[in-house]
């Protein structure tokens, strides 16, 4: 085993599909459990896994996504037209969570609420908190503060920064 | 493998010191291995360790944090007081188990 372990980690959520948010928690309570510190900073639309009104509705992107196969991950490769068809997304999204449920990886707010009882810190970005026009309001409450890319760097200080 | 005396009996410990025999686990040993770790064992601390352990024999598996904390013996926060840096890990290794292998 390396002598110098991390200590620390800063994960960047940037993507607001399920498949760009979850590794990001994934990462962030996985650090909690090893006994890190661990900090999330939400920017783009990965905003959408911290807003209270919409984090419940994050979906798989079924388009645009050349490795996506039906009905499970050994199954056909998913056409990028079927793909886009009204509902897809929502089944694909159904079927993953049921998987995930099984293996006790909880939904988003539940994540969300895991990571920060842990002891996790959640932060939004102040550059596209102004850009959708965004304010504390509308977040869940887990969310502490909006910090600039100035002051993430700051609190970064000796963390392993992931970008995700 | 290695041995080594926890509460002056030999056990057998892996190379992180998680006992590989659970039949060689016993109370005295659970507050040795704790006192390594710098926890004191409290009443709270107990129903966490029992909980593993029957979910062990019950399952043939750790359960995982989230199914843990919603089995109602402790939330998420207290956990993670009750067994700082790395909650899961130390709980399994004071209750004689092996390293959870899980991702959450």
């Amino acid at each position: 085993m390396p002598d110098e372990k991390i200590k620390k980690v800063s994960i960047v959520v940037s993507r607001g599909s399920l498949e760009g948010v979850y590794p990001g928690l994934i990462m962030a309570n996985g650090a909690r459990m090893e006994g890190m510190e661990a900090n999330l900073f939400f920017t783009f639309f990965g905003l959408y896994a911290v807003l209270d009104k919409y984090m419940d509705d994050i979906k798989i992107a079924t388009v645009g996504n050349p490795a996506m196969r039906v009905p499970d991950a050994k199954g056909f490769p998913l056409p990028t037209l079927l793909g886009a068809l009204p509902g897809m997304s929502a089944f694909a999204t159904w079927m993953m969570n049921k998987t995930m449920d099984k293996l006790d990886i909880p939904p988003v707010r539940e994540f969300i609420e895991m990571i920060s009882a842990a002891g996790g810190k959640l932060y939004a970005c102040k550059a596209t908190v102004d850009m959708f026009n965004l304010t504390m309001n509308d977040f869940c409450p887990e969310v502490d503060k909006v910090l600039t890319v100035g002051e993430f760097y700051e609190m970064s200080a000796g963390a392993q920064i992931i970008f995700t | 493998m290695a041995t080594k005396n926890i509460a002056g009996v030999n056990i057998d410990v892996n190379e992180e010191g998680y006992l590989t025999n659970h039949a060689q686990w016993s109370r005295e040993i659970g507050e040795a291995i704790a006192k390594e770790e710098e926890i004191k064992l409290t009443e709270q601390h107990w129903n966490v360790l029992e909980f593993l352990q029957k979910e062990v024999k019950e399952n043939g598996a750790l359960p995982t944090i989230r199914r843990l904390t919603k089995s109602g013996i402790v939330d998420t926060k207290t956990l993670y007081q009750l067994f700082p840096n790395g909650p899961l890990k130390k709980a399994s290794k004071i209750a004689g188990l092996e390293k959870p292998a899980s991702c959450v």
